[in-house]
């Protein structure tokens, strides 16, 4: 009733190929960022900023990235981690290694250095698919940790590798409240997330996408392959790289090499099957279902034992709450397994037709 | 406005291609004229969708010559293939699934595009102005195949005779000069075969388009196409007009068998 296009006609190819064809959509996201950037910094405790806000964007960041490589151009990737780590001591060493380097700068180059060893590790794609290429990827992940670790240079000579990276200091305002680190991050975070949108809306998502569905067919057309794939491989290491960056200076603060684990990067590929694969709001979707569930539960459940008067220990608490999380999981994805970006596309569908049947 | 066909442009002469010890194709040779719908047709396994294969460059033939508009050239890759002109559509359909029919089409126009990546990102000058334009030519391609209704469903929600439609839509949306089509009609009713057959013609009429096809319906063989090669284990047993190949004995006792 409230969510229908009745009425909005486009007369020229314009209107119809923007991000939101649909009005009520535009009005939603206007919105939702309106509440983002205006409304959670008042109101928001710096718990909520530290634990809860920041990560979620950086890993709705990481998730976005990997989104590209695997849900778009469909290349299995289980390297992500170690892309966000490259980011990370990247954008530590300019920062340290390179006198009055702009803050903004060093993120974007972290980026860039990411995206290289992304190509790097691409290579294998080119002969390799599916969950040998996985494996491939799995070289990117232990090799790169072990980097870290075995030379001391790439973490400024510090014992086993651990970095604290600077304050962030942007044209002379230093971001050293939560709040304002959140605003940072949601800032990159929104950015990028648009840039994305247009990518995968374009030429070059098509592109992607064509690999992904059929790579004959696509060669056939005359898109070339290796570039179109090396393509997505330094795109999505890129957004890896930038979330590790943001990782370590607006979310932790000092970051190890172990941190970037292969846990991390399994955690990464779940938020993306969980929330939808090929698709930018699920990432999104699947960053908040993976990271904030936990926090939920954990608050939720030892309350309602209080309000029942359950004879639990804290113990049995946390068992239950993993027990449920993993319960969660499977639910979601055997109602859809498409994610929890497509249950949003079916609910607004049927929102379409609401209150009547046809 | 009648239809004229005009001089060879594809020259395929003496193709021979192995897969090991398998021969594929032996000894091949047979042209292609400008305009002209050019069918060739055989048994399962005579090596008809290599043929088509040798053409636009996925296989590469071990022996002879392919003459393209004058060009010599030992074999083609799919890229330069595409470039100069052919498009093609597959036997088992290979559309991009998960993509809507209208951003299959825009693929389909992916080489007429000359932006970069960085200008999707920003959704900025070229890349803007080409996606407008392009929607343009893409939405004749969809006027011209009847597939309004269905622009933006996603591709593997549709039956199989449309997607067979929007396949041959999006290989005419690379406006090619050269059409291939390896079975277009194959699983397909009598109204999607009258369908497929009419937008067959009306492409060779209107744009002008060069024609190659595979087909086993003998009857949309024999009516529509000028000219009829006729493959048996990879090697050629027939080539002529219609009326020709089908008086030819070699043909028949490939099809039918011979007498013993």
């Amino acid at each position: 009733m409230f969510y229908r296009e009745t009425g909005q006609f486009k007369t020229s190819y314009a209107a119809d190929q923007q991000i939101f064809p649909i009005r009520q959509d535009r009005i939603g996201i206007v919105l939702l960022l309106a509440f983002a950037f205006l409304a959670l910094p008042l109101f928001a405790s710096n718990y909520w900023f530290n634990a809860i806000l920041i990560p979620f964007l950086i890993f709705a960041l990481a998730a976005l990235g990997l989104n590209i490589l695997t849900g778009y151009a469909g290349q299995l990737s289980l390297g992500s981690a170690a892309f966000m780590a490259v980011g990370a001591y990247a954008a530590y060493n300019f920062q340290v290694r390179v006198d009055g380097m702009p803050v903004l700068l060093s993120f974007i180059l972290a980026g860039m250095t990411a995206a290289g060893v992304g190509i790097l590790f691409g290579l294998p794609s080119l002969r390799i698919k599916g969950f040998y290429l996985a494996v491939a990827t799995l070289a990117a992940q232990f090799f790169i940790v072990w980097c870290l670790t075995k030379f001391p240079y790439l973490s400024n000579n510090s014992s086993s590798g651990v970095i604290s990276v600077p304050n962030v200091e942007i044209l002379g305002f230093k971001f050293d409240t939560p709040q304002s680190r959140y605003l940072l991050v949601l800032t990159i975070v929104s950015v990028l997330a648009l840039l994305a949108k247009n990518m995968v809306r374009s030429t070059t998502g098509r592109a992607w996408m064509a690999v992904r569905d059929m790579d004959v067919a696509a060669e056939v057309i005359g898109i070339r392959l290796m570039r179109t794939k090396l393509l997505a491989f330094a795109v999505s290491s890129f957004y890896c790289g930038v979330a590790g960056a943001l990782y370590a200076f607006c979310y932790l603060g000092s970051v190890e090499p172990d941190g970037f684990s292969l846990d991390l990067s399994f955690k990464i590929l779940f938020m993306i099957i969980v929330g939808g694969v090929g698709s930018i709001l699920g990432s999104f979707l699947g960053a908040a279902f993976i990271l904030l569930l936990p926090i939920f539960l954990d608050i939720a459940l030892p309350a309602l034992s209080e309000l029942l008067g359950l004879p639990f220990g804290s113990a049995t608490v946390s068992h239950i709450q993993l027990m449920i999380f993993g319960a969660l999981i499977m639910f979601f994805l055997i109602v859809e397994p498409h994610g929890l970006a497509r249950l949003w596309q079916i609910g607004k569908e049927k929102l379409r037709l609401w209150p009547f049947p046809h | 406005m009648a239809r004229q066909i005009g001089e060879v442009i594809l020259d395929l002469k003496n193709i021979s291609l192995r897969f090991g010890g398998v021969k594929a194709l032996t000894d091949i040779s047979f042209n292609v004229r400008e305009h002209e719908i050019r069918a060739i047709i055989g048994p399962n396994g005579a090596g008809k969708s290599s043929m088509l294969n040798v053409i636009n460059g996925v296989y590469h033939p071990q022996e002879g010559e392919i003459i393209f508009r004058g060009e010599h050239r030992k074999d083609m890759n799919t890229h330069e293939a595409a470039a100069a002109g052919f498009a093609r559509t597959f036997q088992n359909i290979a559309l991009f699934k998960g993509m809507s029919v209208l951003d299959n089409l825009m693929t389909g126009r992916n080489l007429k595009m000359k932006s970069n990546f960085l200008q999707h990102a920003l959704w900025w000058g070229p890349a803007k102005r080409e996606e407008l334009e392009h929607r343009r030519k893409v939405e004749e391609v969809v006027d011209f195949l009847e597939i309004e209704h269905i622009r933006k469903t996603p591709v593997g929600r549709l039956p199989y005779g449309l997607q067979k439609r929007v396949e041959l839509g999006r290989a005419l949306a690379a406006e090619p000069s050269i059409l291939l089509l390896d079975e277009p009609m194959a699983g397909m009713n009598v109204e999607e075969k009258q369908d497929m057959c009419r937008f067959i013609l009306d492409v060779n009429d209107q744009l002008g388009t060069t024609i190659v096809l595979i087909e086993h319906d003998m009857g949309v063989v024999m009516d529509i196409s000028d000219r009829v090669v006729v493959l048996d284990y990879g090697k050629k047993i027939g080539d002529g007009e219609p009326d020709e190949v089908k008086n030819n004995p070699e043909v028949i006792a490939a099809y039918l068998g011979t007498q013993h």
